[in-house]
């Protein structure tokens, strides 16, 4: 028995301490409520939550309930999470390497960008392309069509709209080729370390992921047509287009002002990690004979990229905190929608706030462990 | 034939002819995009239009494919070769940036500077087609102030000056004092910024409870100075707490803090404290409270007793997962629910112990990378050398581990500054709210953009100072082991 009271008392200070400040806080907030005649309890989430969303991916109005008006807030975060993650994923790779060219120019000129977004607070970004840049667009009726069938307009972006006909026959080949495509990449690694053969795999897989596509339109019946935004007066001066998909100008400025200041961090991920890899890797790959590409493909990336994932899997998290931003501008995020409204309605601040960080630290979590886990994947597996 | 493939590969024969025909077309590609950027001549207007818009890419490219001539013993067409023109991908990015940069340089200059307009102290003035510098000039004060009265602002300007004047002690002191350099910044000096700010910009009892609370920190920290290394443990747990206790409810009483109070100064609340000034305000407060927070979590999530890491564990991960604007909102909705009813604490004060309790978060991962880095030897030999805990951690541990982190934490203070514009939530203004305010002013609408572009200007020159200061600072310590 390793008993010591060294060891146990400071330990039992410190959680009494905790203890004591929690309940301090719980004993409070119980007078404070007692006070207000506020009752503690998440049964509100079921009432009728009366008031409307500007934008919303499901169908909602004021007679759905207020777990309804949480569920269209978290969707809306979610959809800037996604859509800055990929755009500033792609320009973060770009110009991380572009930060690498031998190019005087094109080094100089990523080295501008990188030092120009990340050293204006995200905020003030958001402002600017919300409150400056995007005020300046035209005005509906003034618009130009961008290839015809986009409308670039100050009350925000017009896209066609696909109507598809047998959606889940496209959907299920797509699925297909994917599942195909896995199958193959782990018959040709056996094949390859059992005989050495390579299999183009690259090769079959893009012409996997066209074909089985293509052929659900021949065959399978899939169609699809575009349904283009068109103009239309409400009255003398108000225009608005009708049809296709509306983006609203504050999805914009958040998603471009997002994308545009995380890219800066993940470019110096990037630069990083490939700088990380040694020289003589490189040299050694050449020296027994591998192309430039193989090179790249399979001596530094697969190094490279343990170095990068880690750094860039706390960009991806720090893009979907700052995604909540997004009240500062209305964008109908998880915070203005519930932690906004519905707690201006309801008053429950302690249940309201209590969810709205939970869902946060939710999110956060699950990414970070899908990130470990392919981290662990790929990482050294030292015997 | 032979002769005229030749021709058009360069090499080292005709050197001189690739040359001056390459340079040529790329002169001739330069000229008519600068032409028609800066005087609107279009040279090539009498061809088809996508041509004309094409051509200076066209002939830049023959150009710097008729110059890209390997070892041509020229010293800047060589540096020009090998920089800017490796190879035909290489030397078109060169050509758009060249062109991209000459042709954005015009609509930039009139804006900023050509159209613009300076004078006069009315909207009236503004009619060109550039820029309202008068809108800045004319809110200027209330863009560093925010809405501090007119009168009063000498005392912010020259708490800053005294502040940054104390600050700078460290280039000056002679080695002698070198050694008290650390008690200085870390006790002395933050206390005086302290006093300045709570009697001078405050000029009232604004951190009421704040001031018995540094108080008993610095008199404890004096205090524990003489307490053997055995019980500091011990000692810091409790005596700081019961400090305060003892200071705020038995020792201390209001009257003693309204004698403190300077007569003639009018009292400023924190409402109307805003603009650039309580950025630095924030900034600072935030910057000295989060840092030893952080290094007590990391050194918590470090230690060996399970309790004592499992809770620093959920601190740091609990604060790392949400987003700083929903722990505002907490300050400002949920925390008061929490304290007892006729107990108030400043909003500006909340804003301040949010965001540190924040950031400590991220210091304390940062400074975990860095005591993760030393190598256990050092651990080893500060402890046969008899040293205990805190012993080793202050004298052995954390000067290396610091010294690791540094440009870490300076990502982090950064970060702390780019945050300060969140504090809109608990309904502080300070630059970027004041600029959303004023431009929803009546007399002054349709000038967002002047506002942001100003602020924006402010806030990259003191983020991009701050992360020189940090990269000099690590090269400065930097220590080859």
């Amino acid at each position: 028995m390793n008993f010591k009271l060294k060891d146990i008392i400071p330990q039992l200070i410190t959680v009494t301490a905790v203890v004591l400040v929690f309940g301090f806080f719980t004993y409070n907030a119980q007078i404070n409520m007692e006070n207000r005649g506020i009752d503690f309890g998440y049964g509100f989430l079921s009432q009728e939550s009366s008031f409307d969303v500007q934008f919303s991916l499901i169908e909602y109005d004021g007679s759905h309930s207020y777990f309804r008006a949480y569920l269209v807030g978290l969707l809306n975060t979610i959809l800037v999470s996604v859509i800055g993650i990929i755009i500033a994923t792609i320009l973060g790779v770009i110009v991380g390497v572009a930060r690498l060219s031998p190019n005087y120019l094109i080094n100089k000129f990523a080295a501008f960008y990188v030092e120009f977004f990340r050293n204006i607070p995200l905020l003030l970004q958001i402002f600017f392309w919300y409150f400056a840049a995007l005020r300046a667009l035209p005005l509906p009726q003034d618009a130009e069509a961008i290839f015809g069938v986009f409308f670039l307009t100050i009350k925000g972006l017009y896209v066609p709209a696909f109507i598809w006909q047998n959606f889940s026959v496209f959907f299920y080949s797509i699925v297909a080729a994917i599942i195909t495509i896995i199958i193959i990449r782990i018959h040709a690694k056996r094949v390859q370390e059992n005989q050495g053969k390579q299999i183009p795999v690259f090769l079959i897989s893009i012409g996997l992921i066209f074909i089985l596509p293509l052929l659900s339109f021949l065959i399978g019946g899939v169609g699809i047509s575009f349904e283009v935004p068109v103009l239309k007066q409400l009255a003398t001066t108000s225009f608005i287009y009708e049809g296709g998909v509306s983006l609203p100008p504050e999805l914009i400025a958040l998603t471009l002002s997002l994308s545009l200041y995380t890219a800066t961090f993940i470019a110096e991920c990037v630069r990083a990690g490939i700088q990380g890899v040694g020289k003589g890797q490189k040299e050694a790959a050449a020296s027994i004979g591998l192309t430039p590409n193989q090179v790249l493909k399979l001596v530094i990336m697969p190094q490279a990229l343990r170095i990068i994932i880690p750094p860039t899997t706390n960009q991806y998290l720090n893009l979907t905190k700052n995604s909540s931003l997004a009240a500062a501008i209305a964008y109908p995020d998880l915070v203005l929608v519930f932690a906004g409204t519905a707690l201006m309605q309801t008053g429950k601040a302690i249940e309201i706030v209590s969810i709205t960080m939970f869902t946060y630290l939710t999110l956060s979590i699950s990414i970070s462990l899908l990130m470990n886990w392919y981290n662990k994947k790929i990482a050294i597996q030292e015997k | 034939m032979m002769s005229k493939i030749n021709f058009l590969k360069p090499d080292r024969n005709n050197l001189n002819t690739f040359i001056y025909l390459g340079s040529f077309l790329f002169l001739i590609s330069v000229l008519d995009v600068f032409l028609n950027s800066f005087f609107s001549l279009n040279l090539t207007g009498f061809l088809p239009s996508f041509l004309s818009f094409l051509l200076p890419l066209i002939l830049g490219f023959i150009g710097l494919y008729f110059i890209r001539i390997e070892f041509s013993g020229i010293k800047h067409l060589d540096l020009l070769n090998k920089h800017i023109n490796t190879n035909n991908f290489n030397a078109v990015l060169s050509l758009l940036i060249i062109f991209v940069i000459i042709k954005s340089l015009p609509p930039i200059l009139s804006w900023f500077v050509i159209d613009a307009s300076f004078a006069g102290d009315t909207k009236d003035v503004c009619t060109g087609s550039g820029a309202c510098w008068t809108y800045i000039k004319v809110w200027m004060r209330r863009f560093m102030y925010g809405m501090y009265p007119n009168a009063e602002q000498w005392r912010i300007n020259l708490s800053f000056i005294a502040l940054v004047l104390m600050g700078s002690v460290g280039y000056f002191a002679t080695d002698k004092f070198k050694k008290y350099l650390t008690l200085y910044y870390v006790v002395i000096y933050p206390l005086i910024a302290f006093l300045f700010i709570f009697f001078f910009i405050s000029g009232g009892p604004v951190f009421f409870d704040f001031s018995y609370g540094i108080i008993a920190a610095i008199l404890s920290i004096i205090l524990g100075f003489f307490i053997p290394a055995k019980y500091k443990f011990y000692y810091f747990l409790i005596v700081p707490l019961a400090l305060y206790i003892a200071l705020k409810y038995f020792i201390f009483f209001e009257e003693y803090i309204e004698l403190g109070k300077l007569d003639g100064l009018n009292w400023v609340e924190t409402g109307a404290w805003g603009g650039l000034s309580l950025t630095f305000i924030i900034s600072f407060f935030c910057l000295i409270f989060c840092f030893p927070i952080g290094m007590a979590f990391a050194l918590g999530r470090r230690s060996n007793f399970p309790l004592i890491r499992y809770i620093s564990v959920g601190f740091i991960e609990f604060w790392r997962g949400v987003p700083l604007i929903t722990v505002l909102f907490m300050s400002a909705v949920m925390f008061p629910m929490f304290l007892p009813e006729d107990f108030f604490i400043d909003k500006l004060v909340r804003a301040i112990i949010a965001i540190s309790l924040f950031e400590a978060a991220y210091v304390a991962e940062v400074i975990r990378g860095g005591l993760q880095a030393l190598p256990r030897g050092q651990y080893e030999a500060a402890k046969s050398l008899g040293m205990g805990y805190w012993k080793m951690h202050i004298f052995v541990i954390l000067p290396q581990a610091l010294k690791l982190v540094i440009p870490g934490i300076a990502n982090t203070f950064l970060a702390l500054v780019k945050d300060t514009p969140l504090i809109f939530v608990v309904g502080l203004l300070e630059i970027v709210g004041m600029l959303n305010l004023a431009k929803t002013n009546p007399k002054w609408l349709g000038f967002a953009m002047e506002g942001y572009v100003f602020a924006a200007i402010i806030f990259w020159i003191i983020c991009y100072a701050m992360s020189k200061y940090s990269y000099n600072l690590e090269q400065k310590y930097k220590t080859d082991r």
